[in-house]
């Protein structure tokens, strides 16, 4: 799993690239919150298009970037979910915590 | 009450991450022959990633242990898949089952039975603290159109 960081005006964008479970989100995480850390974004947008696979690794590390972002009093969007991490979603209904674009 | 199947297969396989990857592409290899769908394949291999990485992550902790996973083929055009480790064992299954329940900490949501359950048609979780846990899955795929054998 390979996570690109762009950022612009307080935008920040990650695209996750390859597998997003246990195995490959090992080291997401801390990834996640340096890039937040760095660039104190008001919009965090998590580009999903990359994914290969994901299961409840992906569910954890989207609630842990809504949560730092509440703190920085920011937005947080999933954009680009493939179908089979879209039913993963669907079935933990993180819809209604996060806004899935 | 162990019904026929007409085919199985049995991994066994150190419980590194590694493997997960591995245990979803052969679970998804062998249920090829049952002519899923791509959704049916891709709910199988989240279904088996997730009792796997339960088995490597909360069932051995802090050791390496055996995980073992079996896919059967059972009349009906069911797929039963167990997932079986002897790690830690689960204290209380039916509060482990309830949705957003973990003891992983921050890198775990709590929904991993919630998405078998929601993937599979039946979850049976079977454990014993500090003999291990057993889970086992079945699912029914729809019937397609097949050109004889
Ligand atoms: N094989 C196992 N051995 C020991 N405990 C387990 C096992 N599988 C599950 N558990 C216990 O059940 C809890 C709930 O499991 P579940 O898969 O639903 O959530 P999780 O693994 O904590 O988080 P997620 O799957 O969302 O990453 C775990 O936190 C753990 O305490
Ligand atoms: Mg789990």
């Amino acid at each position: 799993m390979e996570i690109q960081a762009k950022s612009a005006d307080r935008n920040l964008m990650l695209t996750f690239i390859g597998d997003l479970d246990h195995h490959g989100a090992r080291n997401a995480l801390r990834e996640l919150e340096q890039a937040v850390d760095a660039a104190l974004p008001k919009n965090l947008v998590l580009d999903m298009s990359g994914v290969t696979f994901m299961d409840s690794s992906g569910i954890a590390l989207i609630l842990r970037a809504q949560q730092r972002m509440q703190l920085l009093d920011g937005n947080v969007c999933v954009c680009n979910v493939p179908a089979q991490a879209r039913r993963v979603l669907d079935a933990a209904a993180i819809g209604r915590l996060v806004t899935i674009k | 009450m162990k019904t026929k199947a007409s085919n199985e297969v049995t991994l066994e396989f150190p419980s590194r991450s590694s493997n997960e990857g591995f245990a979803r592409a052969a679970v998804a290899c062998f249920a090829a022959q049952m002519d899923p769908t791509l959704n049916e394949l891709e709910d199988i291999k989240t279904a088996v990633s997730e009792a796997v990485t339960n088995a490597i992550v909360h069932g051995y902790p802090e050791s390496i242990g055996k995980v073992l996973v079996k896919a059967r083929i059972c009349p009906g055009n069911v797929l039963e898949l167990t997932v079986k480790d002897r790690g830690r064992g689960i204290p209380d299954v039916d509060k482990a089952r309830q949705p957003m329940f973990t003891t992983g900490g921050e890198e775990r949501s709590g929904m991993g039975f919630t998405i078998m359950e929601s993937f599979m048609d039946q979850l049976t979780v079977r454990s014993a603290l500090g003999r291990g846990t057993t889970v086992t899955m079945k699912k029914k795929l729809a019937p397609r159109m097949k050109a004889g054998k």
